[in-house]
């Protein structure tokens, strides 16, 4: 079965498409036994796909399977879910933690892998009755902790360690499954204190030692020279380059990152800086506490009138700072609106000073699925502003004004081209990209003065992306509206905003103006991600 | 009763694990401030009262050990006992319409009540995997949903499609179970096995030995492969799932355990009382249950044997002497009973107030914890600052 000359993994001609959107296209990759890999690229580069692919997991095969081969051993396999991937020794750990919170790191380690000791009734009632052996898996545990080289207390329980350690934990759960020949990272560092990923880094050396092949997923590039022996670079689902570790640098592979076609990465021709417009909104060391986007010590100043971009990879805290002012996460700092401090945890607070937020939480936090577009468009103008109401006996009853709600629906499916069949028809019938556009259209009518928008164009075709964006610059500059757009694609910032501030690791790490050359805000991104 | 929580302070970690654990025993100890106040003024002599303590603890103490597998599987309080009570209850009126009486008698009923048990608890057990993270309600509205079909099967199909023969139990007019079913050829028979006699104090050994046993079991069982499963399950079902625990099937298996333990756990209830009231022992029982456990410091997610007997020692002791002190102050002795239906919601009320705050607290302090950084951040960067 084994050839001596097959690699250990080898794809061929990977390709993956969602719904006829081509995220992957014919990737080949080798791996060698006991060789680590360093993949990168950016955010929706199609790592996380293409390692999905390889590890089985049910959401490919749900979205319609993917093409080309994938070669273990030289035996060509395909894995329906991940269990069968992980009886043939492929191990992952993933970026979010997959361990139970109340269990010791032994338990953990051997979850539904425990050794077990037979007893009477577990033969009249079946083997789950058995016994766990706490000292074999004490033993079993400690010899992969062990293995993997870097010291953690296998009796402490998971949720009082320090995140490094439950990162630890995660990756000896997969080195004690015994036929592990494949370990997949993905950014196991980004939790990681400087001295935890060090010995990381050794660890992962001590195991490709041991004839384990590690793919290692990183944004922090320095790691990717000091530990691989090969790079893998993607950008927009394409392998683009694949080089000996030695042979490169940070800078190179950088570009190899960000880098475009020239034609399409034009900054924003009309983009202005305007040094002397007054600043509207000063944030002051903000914290927000938004799981996966924990915003720490951010200060941003925001001029009137202009479009402030926020990047940033994702995970880095970019999304926590619109959640944070409006509200919606823990928060703390001082914001500051023309003048006047703004209460944070406080929603209604922000709305009654003239923001509005378009989340990226489209279908949660975002739109009333089932009512129609005409109650998404004016519900909020309803609540916060009385507006769309009439008046009766003084004040005391309120009604709804159904003629001038549907006036204004109406402008701005015009306006917006939102595709639907009228005025009535529900919200959750729309597609992705008419979804987004009704979204705005709620936050147009509230009239705001800031207004926050959310990965405006997440998951929506490239035709109904230039709307939106088209859009926002449009209410920008014939409103006068301040705009703060977050987004992942830095194209789309460069496009449409004057200022971008790129975050990283929670924290500020530069604000340049649009027309800054890509690699420079590649820079930033990768500067100091946690 | 919430002392502690509002004097947390980031700085002081000491302060916040102390507010913790009093407010985990804030309900135990409010019943024992209670129960301190009342005994004087009722005014029972202590052997009575000690007699009382120990009879309740035998007749209740297997119903509510019954909840603790349940919590462990992280479903919550299961209110859906009540379906194995009813199961129980079939089981009885079975068996003392075939005059089979005694120890027999109650081990047939419960051979009897097992398998409606089981079917009862794998029903229950499919509905709420459909609606996780509100087990406690579903179950509660369950248990109701139930006991409509209990009635239609005592009070019409039995002497009409199931046989009964005597006229004792059944209603004049030909089918039915009349209100009452007398067990007084079983009452007690488990208690009095072996029964001794501490300075007037009697103690049904047998019964605490059963209830021994399943304490036992239940130690055991957390150390089984099963046990370890339902506490994974319990924690993090998606986790449980990955790490390819059979989820669904985990959460049937401990209502069906559930269910059949409060089978078992009725007849030895009803066995003690010596009567079923056919159509009422049942409805209350479930909530009876959950609010002496909650007595007993436990909460919705946690839930120990300790607990148990604690539960069961304050919330009887309470109900013993209520009355007697109610009567004492208002001259009104129904005091007891409003006292008791009172007590029950407010302890699960408060339970699950309880419970939220923890939860909502919890989030809460990951934010201090942030601010706590960034200041910490903030003090080395600005003494940085201050050499250059």
């Amino acid at each position: 079965m084994i050839t001596d000359n097959a690699p250990l993994l080898e794809m061929r001609n990977i390709k993956k498409d969602f719904f006829g959107n081509q995220v992957l296209t014919d990737i080949n990759l080798k791996l060698k036994e006991g060789e680590v890999l360093g993949l990168v690229g950016e955010n929706g580069a199609g790592k996380s796909t293409l390692m999905k692919i390889l590890f089985g997991a049910t959401d490919i095969r749900e979205t319609g399977g993917y093409g080309g081969e994938i070669l273990l051993n030289g035996e060509k396999v395909s894995f329906a879910t991940p269990f069968e991937a992980i009886a043939k020794g492929i191990g992952m750990v993933h970026q979010e933690f997959s361990l139970i919170p109340g269990f010791e790191a032994t338990e953990n380690i051997l979850l539904n892998r425990e050794p077990k000791k037979t007893n009477l009734i577990a033969e009249v009632f079946g083997e789950r009755l058995d016994t766990l052996d706490r000292r074999e898996m004490d033993e079993r545990a400690a010899k992969a902790i062990e293995k993997m080289g870097v010291k953690i207390d296998q009796h402490m329980l998971i949720n009082s360690m320090p995140v490094g350690h439950k990162q630890f934990t995660e990756i000896a759960r997969e080195l004690s499954k015994e036929q592990l020949k494949l370990l997949i990272l993905d950014e196991p560092t980004a939790v990681l204190t400087e001295r935890e990923a060090e010995a990381l880094l050794a660890s992962i050396r001590g195991m490709s030692e041991r004839g384990i092949s590690v793919i290692f997923i990183t944004h922090r590039l320095q790691e990717i020279l000091s530990v691989c022996d090969n790079v893998a670079v993607m950008r927009d689902g394409v392998l683009v380059q694949e080089v000996p570790a030695a042979s490169t640098n940070v800078e190179e592979i950088t570009r190899w990152m960000v880098g475009r076609n020239v034609d399409n990465t034009a900054a924003r021709t009309e983009s202005r800086i305007n040094e002397d417009a007054r600043t509207i909104l000063e944030i002051d060391k903000l914290w927000v506490d938004m799981p996966g986007e924990t915003v720490r010590n951010v200060s941003l100043s925001v001029k009137e009138g202009e479009i402030l971009g926020i990047g940033g990879l994702a995970g880095q805290g970019k999304l926590g700072i619109p959640n944070g002012i409006m509200g919606l996460y823990q928060a703390g700092g001082r914001v500051v609106f023309d003048g006047k401090e703004i209460p944070l945890n406080d929603p209604r607070k922000c709305l009654d000073s003239s923001f509005a937020f378009v989340s990226e939480d489209r279908r949660g936090v975002g739109l009333l699925l089932d009512e129609s577009l005409e109650w998404n468009v004016a519900f909020p103008a309803m609540q916060v502003q009385n507006r769309f109401l009439k008046n009766y006996l003084g004040g005391l009853v309120k009604w709804r004004d159904e003629q001038a709600i549907r006036e204004v629906t109406e402008k701005y499916i015009d306006e917006l081209k939102i595709k639907c069949t009228s005025s009535k028809q529900n919200a959750r019938e729309l597609s992705g990209g008419n979804q987004q556009k009704v979204c705005l259209a709620k936050a147009f009518a509230l009239e705001p003065k800031v207004l926050f928008v959310s990965e405006p164009t997440r998951g929506i075709d490239v035709g109904a992306k230039a709307l939106v964006l088209e859009a926002l610059k449009k209410f920008n500059r014939e409103k006068g509206v301040t705009v703060v757009m977050i987004s992942s694609e830095l194209e789309e910032l460069r496009s449409t905003c004057d200022r971008i501030a790129i975050i990283s690791g929670g924290r500020v790490s530069g604000v340049l103006p649009a027309g800054a050359s890509v690699e420079d805000f590649g820079m930033l991104m990768l500067s100091n991600v946690v | 009763m919430r002392a502690g929580s509002n004097k947390y302070t980031t700085s002081e970690k000491k302060n916040v694990d102390y507010g913790m654990i009093l407010q985990q025993a804030s309900v135990p100890l409010m019943f024992i401030i209670i129960c301190a106040v009342c005994i004087p003024i009722a005014g029972l002599s202590p052997s009575y009262l000690a007699n009382e303590i120990v009879t309740r603890m035998g007749r209740n103490s297997f119903l509510i050990l019954s909840l603790l597998i349940p919590i462990m599987a992280g479903m919550g309080l299961n209110f859906g006992m009540t379906l194995g009570a009813m199961a129980g209850e079939i089981g009885l009126i079975l068996v003392s319409d075939w005059q089979i009486v005694g120890i027999p008698g109650m081990v047939l009923a419960a051979i009897i009540s097992i398998p409606i048990s089981i079917l009862l608890g794998i029903f229950c057990g499919k509905i709420l995997n459909k609606a996780k993270g509100r087990e406690m309600i579903t179950s509660y509205i369950m248990s109701f949903f139930i006991n409509g079909i209990y009635q239609l099967v005592v009070l019409y199909l039995m002497g009409f499609i199931i046989p009964i023969k005597h006229s004792s139990i059944k209603l004049p007019r030909g089918y039915g179970i009349r209100n009452t079913v007398s067990l007084l050829r079983m009452r007690q028979h488990l208690d009095n096995l072996i029964a001794i006699n501490v300075n007037g104090i009697k103690i049904p050994v047998m019964t605490f030995i059963i209830v021994g046993i399943l304490c036992v079991f239940i130690i055991w069982f957390r150390k089984t492969k099963l046990g370890q499963d339902m506490r994974a399950v319990g924690q993090d079902m998606e986790v449980a799932r990955d790490a390819g625990i059979d989820v669904e099937r985990t959460r049937i298996i401990s209502i069906v355990m559930s269910t059949v333990l409060a089978g078992i756990g009725m007849i030895i209830y009803l066995q003690n009382m010596g009567n079923i009231a056919t159509y009422s022992s049942h409805s209350q029982i479930g909530m009876f249950c959950i609010a002496a456990l909650l007595v007993g410091g436990a909460s919705v997610d946690r839930a120990s044997i300790g607990n148990v007997f604690l539960g069961v020692i304050l919330f009887h002791t309470m109900f013993i002497v209520a009355p007697r002190a109610g009567a004492y102050i208002t001259g009104d002795s129904m005091i007891g009973e409003y006292f008791r239906v009172f007590v029950s919601y407010a302890v699960i009320t408060l339970a699950l107030i309880m419970y939220e705050t923890k939860k909502r607290r919890e989030k809460s302090v990951s934010g201090q914890q942030l601010r706590a950084e960034q200041d910490r951040d903030e003090a080395k960067a600005s003494g940085k600052g201050g050499n250059v």
